[in-house]
């Protein structure tokens, strides 16, 4: 039998790469001075589902939650293998928190027939890693966190590594299960052909910019749905979702306040490579706190 | 976070002003690909976006991928035991991510699976991957062994393999050069026979053949008994099986990531490819002229990767309470490299642009729609990518060499340690301007081109251009040379002495050769007005560099020719 794999992704703004000008004033995020990207975990969820579709016939889905700039993700994510892309966006869905966030999710998982959820382990913008397991908990399914690998999946079963403090454990889980996926493989490239088919692939809100008339509109849906160029749109209506358990409206979280932490570079200090100079240094770290 | 495409301002300024629409449009005819295949461009704004994104996924996989493990992969190279090769595991995950970045076939046609891209991109490509490993150059840049299929192979040998190296299934080799027999490759020895039912098998030695462990040999041998030049040869195409012993690999000087083997043929069975007896005048050099390109892109490649590291070394060396660059010595030599650099690529994407318009000239001009102004055009293109080629091979590899050797300087004594890469460019150099035929070939392959005057035209065209101010000043030194260089042509020819001609042949084609790129370096000046400083450099430095030739030319004197043996002798 071939699975389904449905693989949730973020575009997050690159905090690896911060400028000068990556904080507003107030301490938030100045998104626009900042290039969006793939979540780098995410990536790595992508690769865990494309090297399963490798193994096993899968086959890939890939949905994000977002403002239609995100479907460039759904893009990337075909570019490196992906079957089919699916964007939740409205006005609806902003400003969620994460509990927001996996409502809208688990809402769009229940419109799609999947084997398996992967997430990556967490979001380079809120480093929250809540996401994912919220989602198992809506859809009433297991869940392996911190997955690093899938050894087998068969006969209604997965079997996956995980990481866990000084090592790692193996876990079966009946099929459909949610995994988190951490940094431990290599996503693949994205390749050429793939590149140069799906760059043409659009979400209903990026045609309808595009043409003149509904009719058109229509008409552009359906050749590029022919084709398999059509990414799915939907709205909270779409998936059901009640506007009060999303966006802000199903957020509880409060923001009391934003600091900008700023880390001062005190003066660097130059230990000798001698066995007393370095005893030196290992008790300074352990007065300090920083060892032990 | 590397990416050998976006952080070269260079290589990005090619892409967008090298004018490929001509040679794209053609080669995709004009966008009818497009109804056919779901891959192919629509119109050239298209391509060129494919382009652009393409070689941006290749730079970044030479940038985080290739180039951190090169080091390991220099000092560890390939394994050989029991006759057979095993690449380093880091090279193979190297191949193993072009391959999934689906760049195995990049000039091969949409209907076996390529991306049908011009050699120009093909070669942006190369370039990326010889900067972040020279020796992987050597085989992701084999790709000329499936094109030498596709041009002259039949529909049946096609349908074999070229769906293969599209999907990067199977790699290659050229199997020309013999112990016997380098340079000359027309006194090749390796026998090809028939059996009674007309199967072919092959029988001798191969030696120095890059990836000679490959599945799929292009192999040049003598199908003519009793002939013993260049027409009684013939290519032929075989696969890897116990009859075809790889026997040993080299232990070379530098490009150590890649297997140079010696092969032995035990009656190893084999198809012809293309016609019998063309095999080396048509076949051979065509995929020669290939291979030529290639190696002129590695060259650039490691020219670039040399390059950055003297800049970086000296911007970061402090000496005299001051950066190194700062030093008039240093920065003198950091801004020759530079523009021999930009000098090198530049001449490298003029002599691709012509080679993508020969191809697909030549292939219109072989149609049954072809019209004499087809068959002059590829005429046209034909002469000028020969001599281009040669002349760009000679001028790029020496120059790489050059830069390599600077770049050491630079460093000093740290340049000399195996803990910097500064050696491993130097030493990987070493072999651009050697193999696939030495300099001294290229001269041989590029002076009838300049005695012929086969450049003019493009020359002309150039000189056409509207060069104002400083731009008009640096136009009338190269239109100079250029007048002392026809008067140096006809002094050679009309001497009709062979041994003077030969003698001075490398004088010529160097002369030629500072005066073409001086002009294409000004065009690029007009196209973006932070170049002209390069192009003055160079100018300026050709100026001197063609003086001294053309005074030499000049000059009659006859003593080298009279007094060598004794010199050498004594």
């Amino acid at each position: 039998m071939s699975y389904t794999v449905l693989v949730f992704v973020k575009q997050v703004p690159d905090t690896q790469n911060i400028t000068g000008d990556a904080m507003k004033a107030d301490g938030t995020v100045n998104r626009a001075a900042l290039p969006a990207i793939f979540n780098p975990e995410d990536l790595n969820a992508l690769e865990m589902a494309l090297e399963l579709k490798d193994r096993y016939g899968a086959k890939v889905v890939v949905a994000t939650m977002g403002l239609p700039a995100a479907a460039e993700v759904l893009r990337q994510a075909m570019y490196r293998g992906a079957d089919e892309g699916i964007l939740l966006t409205d006005r609806a869905f902003a400003g969620a928190d994460t509990l927001a966030t996996s409502f809208a999710l688990s809402c769009a998982a229940r419109k799609v027939k999947y084997d398996l959820i992967l997430c990556g382990r967490q979001a380079i913008d809120g480093d929250t890693a809540q996401v994912g397991p919220q989602v198992a908990e809506k859809l009433h399914l297991p869940q392996i966190a911190y997955a690093e690998e899938v050894i087998s999946l068969g006969d209604g079963k997965v079997v996956a590594r995980r990481a866990i403090e000084g090592g790692y454990e193996v876990l079966e889980s009946p099929l459909p299960t949610v995994m988190t996926v951490i940094d431990a493989n290599i996503p693949r490239p994205m390749a050429a052909k793939r590149i140069m088919q799906y760059k043409r692939a659009r979400i209903k809100s990026e045609i309808t910019k595009d043409c003149a008339d509904a009719a058109a509109v229509e008409a552009k849906m359906a050749e590029l749905a022919a084709k398999g160029l059509l990414i799915t749109e939907w709205t909270a209506a779409d998936v059901d979702a009640d506007v009060n358990n999303i966006g802000k409206a199903g957020s509880p979280t409060k923001v009391k306040a934003i600091a900008s932490v700023v880390l001062t570079a005190s003066e660097a200090k130059k230990v000798e490579a001698t066995e007393a100079g370095i005893t030196e240094l290992i008790h300074e770290l352990i007065s300090d706190h920083t060892l032990g | 976070m590397a990416n050998f495409f976006s952080d070269n301002r260079d290589l990005e300024f090619t892409l967008n002003n090298l004018d490929l629409i001509e040679a794209v449009t053609l080669r995709e005819n004009n966008y009818k690909f497009a109804e056919e295949f779901e891959t192919a461009p629509v119109d050239y704004a298209d391509a060129l976006d494919n382009f652009n994104r393409v070689l941006s996924v290749v730079g970044e996989i030479c940038g985080d991928n290739i180039e951190p493990r090169s080091r390991t992969v220099d000092r560890e190279g390939p394994h050989f035991a029991d006759g057979v090769v095993t690449y380093h595991p880091l090279t193979q995950a190297n191949l193993e991510d072009l391959r999934k970045a689906d760049v195995s076939g990049v000039m091969l046609e949409h209907r076996f699976g390529g991306l049908n891209f011009p050699v120009s991109v093909y070669t942006m490509m190369t370039e990326m991957v010889s900067r972040a490993d020279a020796s992987l150059q050597n085989l992701f840049g084999l790709q000329d062994i499936a094109e030498t299929i596709a041009e002259f192979g039949s529909e049946e040998q096609k349908q074999q393999y070229l769906p293969l190296f599209a999907k990067g299934l199977v790699d290659g080799s050229m199997d020309l050069t013999e112990p016997d027999y380098g340079s000359d490759l027309q006194a090749v020895k390796l026998r090809a026979w028939q059996d009674e039912n007309g199967q072919w098998y092959l029988n001798g030695m191969k030696r120095f053949i890059t990836n000679g462990c490959a599945q799929v040999h292009l192999v040049l041998a003598r199908s003519e008994e009793g002939t013993g030049d260049g027409r009684g040869l013939s290519m032929f195409i075989c696969e890897a099986c116990p009859q075809l012993v790889v026997r040993r690999i080299e232990d070379k000087m530098g490009i150590h990531g890649v297997a140079t083997c010696e092969l032995q043929y035990n009656d190893v069975p084999a198809q012809l490819c293309g016609k019998r007896r063309l095999g080396l005048i048509r076949y051979v050099m065509s995929l020669m002229n290939g291979a030529r390109v290639a190696i002129s892109a590695q060259a650039v490649g490691i020219a670039e990767a040399a390059y950055r590291a003297a800049r970086q070394y000296a911007a970061e060396r402090e000496q005299f309470k001051k950066s190194i660059d700062k030093f008039p010595a240093i920065y003198d030599m950091l801004a020759g490299m530079k523009a021999k650099l930009t000098a090198a690529r530049t001449l490298l994407y003029e002599t691709t642009r012509a080679v993508d318009l020969r191809t697909v000239y030549t292939h219109l001009a072989e149609g049954s729609e072809a019209t004499p102004e087809i068959r002059e055009m590829a005429k046209y293109y034909n002469k000028l990518a020969a001599i281009l080629t040669p002349m760009c091979k000679a001028m790029a590899t020496e120059s790489a060499n050059q830069i390599a050797y600077d770049t050491i300087q630079i460093h000093g004594g740290t340049g000399f340690m195996r803990d910097f890469n500064a050696e491993r460019f130097y030493r990987d150099a070493r072999i651009t301007n050697i193999y696939e035929g030495t300099t001294q070939l290229q001269v041989v392959a590029a002076i009838g081109g300049v005695m012929q005057r086969d450049a003019d035209k493009r020359l002309n065209e150039m000189f056409a251009l509207e060069y104002t101010g400083e731009s008009a000043r640096l136009a009338e030194l190269v239109k100079a040379m250029y007048a002392k260089q026809l008067e140096a042509v006809k002094f050679v020819a009309d001497r009709k002495d062979v041994a003077y001609h030969d003698l001075h042949a490398r004088d010529l084609v160097e002369m030629e050769t500072y005066v073409f790129v001086g002009m294409l370096m000004l065009r690029d000046a007009q196209k973006c007005e932070d170049r002209f400083v390069l192009a003055e450099r160079y100018i300026l430095d050709a100026q001197a560099e063609f003086a001294k030739r053309y005074a030499k030319v000049m000059s009659g004197d006859q003593t080298v020719i009279d007094h060598h043996r004794d010199v050498i002798d004594y």
